[in-house]
């Protein structure tokens, strides 16, 4: 499959997928003697959902981290929306419209699952500090219509149960839960999930597999998620990146890759948890 | 009742005014660390360098008068007006905020990363540099704060607790100090006004997501520098209301900066990261010296108050030493 950067296409199961909205060109990134990121090269289309997948160790949650800008790349250029990104700091890279989620979970532990979410629109409230300060007109509608969001996300999520629980008490599975909420609430251009699956249990994966389904389905939401088990990742992607120490192996449909000769190379003998 | 009865609830009542006091002071800390992870050593000189400003904004004292005389060969003091003092009070206010912005941009900023014992030292610099300035800018002399607030005993009080005591005994009534009143009730509305902001602000969530976790804040877009001079405003302030408070009570002199001295015990109590924890541990604070003093003080020749909350908060942490409402320190291993 090979298409240009602002043609579309359409999936089996009859949604659009747009134009290039994330490029990474020649991706280095190295720690010291560490190359956790070998010159990789990979897009990211309006709409789908594309899974990067490896083993531990591959570089994964670095591409994450290159793409909200906590790590900064020795080598090679991020594009986002047709224009090359200069290099910045996560929070303004949060006010483009990425967020995401993290592999152990960082939550904001003593607040509230409402609070958690509130925060994760940080980026959508405009009103400035000092009216805040006194709840003048324009901060407290601000307050109040980003409430309403809130609580949509938290019916979407079905979680209106613990809307109050400090989430420092709630289960491992739960937490996640609220940690996609979060992100969502920033209403994202782009959603990055780092393992939204790992340490959950069967019935819990697929409650986090039809979550994210809905969000790309409902709000058309481009999403780019890190998974470890192989068959979530080909029930759910349009498109999967495949690294294995640091650099890329494969790229391209489900279906190629799992046909990829080194692909199958890399996780012969690849224990899966 | 009994006039020893009385005496009790008096000390009590005072123990819990002075517990107020102490909270405020503790107050500051508690903010500056659960936000950065820093100790701010500096936070009692800040109080004094706050109250010193306010004195001298509002007798309208020339700034560096001392050295411009020195150098110029002048022989200025005053700008020979005064500023009332809510406009002082606003003027000091500003002065803080300017503070916490240099403090950030000179200091801190170039300090992320660090270890804390680093960030300790500097600030322990910090304190000694502000020392310096507040001598330089308003000089050394003690100093008297008059805000306005009534102050000395409350007779309405005294007559109405006189006619309590048992028929024919000896008592003359309560003594509560007005001004002690007055700061408690200043105290709580802070309290109660940071608490709101905290809770159902955007920059009041983004101060607690930023002492939940430094990662998570800056994904959701929140700027930690920004947080941290507006944490620092905010210690400021309170720092300011502390310096006001204690200035008013003992005159502004640079053992005001001693006063954080007192917040340790109360730290050590309340646990450096909770903000109820700094006001209980403030009021078992106030009380505890206050009643240990009243009732053992007399039989082991008193002054137990300069050594009662370090004991007090030394046996809490043998037996509790992430305070009282400190989280659990558990060891991965
Ligand atoms: N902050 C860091 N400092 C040093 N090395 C790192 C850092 N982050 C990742 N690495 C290294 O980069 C490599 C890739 O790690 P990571 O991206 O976490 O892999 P994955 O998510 O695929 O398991 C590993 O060798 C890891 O040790
Ligand atoms: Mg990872």
């Amino acid at each position: 499959m090979s298409l240009d950067s602002s043609q579309t296409m359409t999936t089996p199961d009859g949604r659009t997928i747009g134009g290039v909205v994330m490029e990474m060109k020649h991706i280095t990134l190295r720690f010291g003697g560490v190359v956790a990121i070998k010159d990789i090269s990979f897009d990211i289309r309006e709409g789908e959902i594309r899974a990067i997948i490896g083993p531990n160790g591959a570089g994964k949650s670095s591409m994450l981290n290159v793409i909200n800008g906590f790590y900064h790349p020795q080598e090679g250029e991020v594009w986002f929306e047709g224009k090359r990104r200069k290099p910045m700091k996560p929070h303004e890279i949060a006010h483009q419209g990425i967020a995401r989620t993290f592999q152990n979970i960082a939550l904001f532990k003593g607040m509230t699952t409402l609070d958690n979410i509130m925060t994760g629109r940080f980026t959508r409230m405009k009103a400035p500090w000092w009216q805040q300060a006194i709840w003048a007109g324009p901060a407290e509608r601000e307050e109040v219509a980003n409430r309403e969001v809130v609580e949509k996300i938290i019916d979407f999520l079905e979680i209106q149960a613990i809307r109050k629980t400090p989430v420092g008490r709630l289960p491992y599975g739960l937490q996640k839960r609220v940690e996609l909420g979060r992100a969502l609430g920033a209403e994202p251009r782009l959603l990055l999930l780092d393992e939204p699956m790992a340490g959950m249990n069967v019935e819990e994966k697929e409650d986090m597999s039809r979550f994210i389904l809905d969000v790309n389905d409902e709000f058309g939401t481009t999403i780019a998620l890190i998974e470890h088990d192989m068959g979530v990742v080909m029930d759910i992607s349009d498109r999967v990146v495949v690294m294995d120490y640091g650099a890329k192996i494969g790229d391209g449909t489900p279906d190629e890759v799992r046909n990829n000769p080194a692909v199958i190379d890399a996780y012969l003998g690849v224990a899966h948890d | 009742m009994s006039p020893t009865f009385l005496y009790t609830v008096e000390v009590i009542l005072n123990g819990l005014m002075a517990g107020v006091m102490y909270a405020l002071v503790a107050l500051g800390f508690v903010l500056i660390f659960k936000a950065s992870g820093i100790f701010n050593y500096a936070q009692g000189v800040m109080a004094l360098f706050a109250a010193l400003t306010l004195v001298g904004i509002q007798q309208g004292q020339v700034p560096f008068s001392h050295l411009i005389n020195a150098v110029f060969g002048t022989d200025i003091h005053h700008f020979g007006w005064t500023v009332p003092t809510l406009l002082a009070i606003l003027l000091s206010l500003c002065v803080m905020i300017l503070f916490a912005w240099l403090v950030n941009r000179l200091i801190l900023r170039h300090l992320v990363n660090q270890e804390p014992i680093i960030l300790f030292m500097a600030t322990i610099g910090l304190a000694y540099f502000m020392e310096g300035l507040g001598d330089l800018m308003w000089g050394s002399d003690i100093k008297r704060l008059d805000v306005g607030l009534p102050s000395g005993g409350s007779f309405w009080l005294e007559d109405v607790t006189a006619g309590w005591a048992a028929e024919g005994s000896e008592y003359y009534g309560m003594y509560i100090d007005l001004l002690d009143v007055w700061a408690t009730m200043i105290a709580v509305t802070l309290v109660i006004v940071l608490t709101l902001f905290s809770q159902y602000t955007k920059t009041g969530r983004a101060l607690r997501a930023v002492a939940d976790d430094h990662q998570a804040a800056l994904s959701v877009g929140i700027s930690l520098k920004a947080i941290w001079v507006i944490v620092w405003s905010i210690a400021g302030f309170v720092a300011l209301v502390a310096g006001i408070m204690w200035g008013a009570k003992l005159g502004v002199q640079f053992s005001l900066s001693l006063i954080a001295l007192k917040a340790l015990p109360v730290l050590m109590l309340g646990g450096f990261t909770s903000i109820p924890g700094a006001i209980v541990g403030g009021l078992i604070i106030g009380v505890g010296e206050k009643l240990f003093e009243f009732s053992i003080g007399p039989m082991i020749g008193g002054a137990t108050e300069n050594w009662f909350a370090y004991v007090l908060a030394l046996l809490f942490l043998v037996f509790r030493p992430q305070g009282l409402f400190g989280e659990k320190i558990i060891e991965r291993v």
